[in-house]
């Protein structure tokens, strides 16, 4: 079997959109799950409104691409408002079980057929990229070296990725290290006593809320960036493979997110591509092709229990900082 | 819960090599893979423009059905895919075009409905500049635009509570099983959609639908044995916390989910008897013979353990641990062998609600579960978190919401009332209709 475009691929998904985009909703849902204690399992809901906002100011309302990512990450922000002032008061399963239904409500409102006209339905959106791509200062060519070898949109799409990804990142670490942060950290550990102290839990945990949603749906503006909005996509599976990914780095850390979603995606790419090729060369001859791709989606799941069970710290975080083991 | 059997017991090496040995029982039945069928796109890579669209019936796409494009030179045959979808290549913009579906090759008693039209099956549609149009026609009971309120009503609400006792037997189990261990089990849709899954795979095996059911129910049981065994009560020894605790269920949902996609494909496969044709009983309601015995089934099988938690021993220390489980277990009731019964027991009921759900939607799909799952935490939510009656009650409320609501709003969107008005009554009444203040701390 050939190795060489095996490799390539792994090699390229270290720096694909879906890479920044798992890494900016990782990092989101850090400072909702890892630092604020929240129970969100709705991440893939804040991602819809990103990609469904972005493409929709541009393809309805014909704003500039800049104006549609704005407006994406403001309505996760309402999302999180709507979402967060009635559910925070309750007990971290409900949150769970509120917020992964306020997802899928999103996404079957998304789906259905009443709203075509803005939403394409099953369909989704596709054919909003004319400003972006004119917004490109990059010149017509291709660029990088090795597998990292892409025309001018695809390093326009990564470097503001990149760019997104590294504010969002500063920012959270920043936070982190402040009073708020430290406030969000207490709150985590244990409410009550930072209540006793006279901190109003409750809007702490909205604006938790509201600052990883944004950063959330930021991931969704990525993840619509270089193809199309495709309802298929933001699933409740979606979610759980954040939560992989930010499990596999470390819930409460700035790196592990960026870092788990890297290894998260490498590991996809590899065995996405490695297993067809072992079936085409006949090693696994009980296996069609079709079932070799869904066997690393499996492995997905079964990490993520390995990783809960053993490590739950994940590969960065410490094991102090994590309440939910309790 | 003796302090022996804790020490005895080997903890997380069993539990991996039992977990393994699952996952490889169900890597084992690998046998059937579906194929798709393929005249779903014709001439699209020949011409630039394309009429397309989703043939769907209350969500759910339709496979197999014909339909033809015509007009400007063009007279194009073409089939739905497994997801419903179709598209034709067409050469002329700006041209008008007619759609016709054949109604023939719709499920028995489907037709396509619009009130102001005579003839809906067909379509005018123009493909504008853009050079797609996509036409969508309205699928449904073909007797629906003859039909009065009242009536629709009335059909409605049969479909529902039908619905809404199969969620309940699968609600009890996930309810029951929040009360002992604490654990919001995301993976209990998994259990339900294996017992359909179990079914499928026997019955096209050979195996009569009938003894296959059954086979599934037991199946079922020893699945929810062996998760108990195997996974959950090696994790309770470790003492892990309650949340990792679920999101170990969703890892275990999402492999499992991906096992069944592995063993029966990406298409929707149906049991023996899913096209029965619907007999009219009174007014307009008309049932099948297969929802008439689902529904004597869910009432029979929902009594029983209402009656088994009522008044049977091992029922009364489920309650009791539900309630308390240091005092339960101070007071002598083994608190392991009762969980033990209650994963049984919410396997079999899950493997149940799995089949008859199957004939419900229909068809059997892999990743049937996850609209299933959100229905469920709606219904025991709703009842109050850990009540077994509340789970119950919930869940025939939630399966009336679910089929009423399409009186009003798009059939698609019949999934998403029930949610909602989950997050509007978590608002006013956060323990639930049977739920206690404490529990929401």
């Amino acid at each position: 079997m050939d190795w060489i475009p095996i490799l390539n691929n792994t090699a390229s998904s270290i720096i694909s959109p879906a890479t920044i985009a798992y890494a900016l909703a990782a990092l989101g849902l850090a400072v909702h799950f890892g630092y604020a204690g929240l129970l969100n399992f709705g991440i893939a809901g804040f991602m819809a409104l990103g990609a469904y906002g972005y493409a929709i100011s541009i393809l309805t309302f014909g704003l500039p691409w800049w104006a549609g990512a704005l407006i994406g990450m403001g309505a996760a922000a309402v999302f999180a408002l709507v979402l967060g002032i009635p559910t925070l008061r309750l007990r971290g399963d409900y949150l769970a079980i509120v917020t992964i239904a306020a997802a899928e409500v999103l996404r079957l409102l998304f789906l259905t057929t009443a709203f075509d006209d803005v939403t394409g339905s099953a369909d989704g959106l596709s054919g909003y990229h004319g400003s972006f791509r004119d917004a490109n200062p990059l010149p017509q060519g291709t660029y990088g070296f090795g597998p990292w070898e892409y025309n001018e949109v695809g390093w326009w799409v990564r470097i503001l990725g990149i760019i997104a990804l590294v504010l969002a990142a500063v920012m959270v670490w920043r936070l982190m290290a402040s009073p708020w942060g430290r406030v969000l950290k207490g709150i985590r550990e244990d409410e009550d006593a930072v209540r006793a102290l006279g901190k109003n839990v409750f809007s702490y945990k909205l604006q938790a809320l509201v600052v990883g949603g944004v950063i959330a749906a930021a991931g969704g503006v990525v993840y619509a960036l270089p193809s199309a909005v495709n309802p298929g996509v933001y699933v409740t599976s979606l979610t759980f493979f954040i939560y992989t990914a930010l499990l596999l780095g470390g819930a409460a850390t700035v790196f592990g997110p960026l870092v788990g979603s890297l290894i998260f995606w490498v590991l996809q790419t590899f065995i996405g591509n490695v297993m067809p090729a072992l079936v085409t060369a006949g090693v696994l001859p009980f296996m069609s092709n079709i079932q070799s791709q869904t066997v690393r989606f499996i492995l997905v799941g079964i990490a993520l229990m390995l990783i809960v069970i053993f490590r739950p710290q994940g590969i960065f975080g410490n094991k102090k900082e994590l309440t939910f083991v309790k | 819960m003796t302090r022996t059997r804790q020490a005895i017991a080997s903890r997380l090496p069993r539990a991996a090599v039992l977990l393994v040995a699952l996952m490889a029982a169900l890597l084992a039945m690998l046998a059937f893979t579906a194929s798709p069928a393929s005249a779903d796109e014709v001439d699209t890579d020949k011409y630039p423009n394309r009429v397309s669209g989703n043939v769907q019936l209350n969500g759910e796409p339709l496979e197999g059905v014909e339909l033809n494009v015509s007009g400007n030179g063009v007279d194009t045959d073409v089939v739905t895919d497994e997801n419903g979808q179709w598209a034709v290549g067409v050469p002329e913009k700006n041209a008008d075009y007619t759609v016709t579906l054949n109604e023939e090759t719709l499920p028995e008693g489907i037709a396509v409905v619009d009130e102001e039209d005579d003839s809906p099956n067909e379509k005018e549609t123009t493909v504008g500049p853009g050079g797609r149009v996509s036409v969508n026609f309205f699928i449904g009971e073909g007797e629906r635009n003859v039909t009065g309120f009242a009536d629709q009503l009335v059909q409605r609400l049969i479909t529902g509570l039908r619905f809404g006792l199969m969620l309940a037997l699968a609600a009890v189990g996930l309810s029951l099983v929040f009360g002992t261990t604490g654990l919001s089990n995301f993976a209990h849709a998994e259990m339900v959609t294996f017992g359909a899954v179990a079914a499928l795979l026997m019955s096209q095996a050979g195996v009569p639908i009938v003894l296959a059911a059954a086979l599934a129910v037991a199946l079922g049981a020893v699945f929810g044995f062996v998760l108990d065994a195997g996974l959950w009560r090696p994790l309770r020894r470790r003492r892990v916390g309650i949340v990792q605790l679920m999101i170990v269920s969703i890892g275990l949902s999402l492999a499992v989910r991906y096992v069944f996609q592995y063993i029966i494909g990406g298409g929707t496969s149906q049991l023996p008897g899913a096209d029965a044709r619907p007999i009219p009983l009174f007014g307009t309601v008309a049932l099948t013979p297969i929802d008439m015995i689902s529904f004597g089934i869910s009432i029979v099988v929902i009594l029983a353990v209402a009656g088994w938690l009522l008044f049977t021993r091992v029922g009364k220390a489920t309650r009791a641990i539900s309630d308390n489980p240091s005092l339960a277990a101070a007071s002598g009731i083994d608190v392991d062998g009762v969980v033990r019964i209650v994963w049984v027991l919410a396997g079999a009921l899950a493997a149940l609600a799995g089949v008859l759900y199957a004939y419900y939607r229909p068809g059997i799909k892999w990743d049937m579960g996850s609209a299933f799952l959100l229905l469920l935490f709606a219904a025991v939510t709703l009842g109050g978190l850990g009540t077994a009656f509340g789970a119950l009650i919930g869940a025939l409320v939630i399966g009336l919401i679910v089929e009423v609501s399409t009186l009003w709003i798009p059939a698609d969107l019949k999934f998403a009332a029930p949610l909602v008005v989950l997050i509007i009554i978590l608002l006013f009444r956060p323990q639930g209709i049977l739920g206690r203040r404490e529990r929401i701390g």
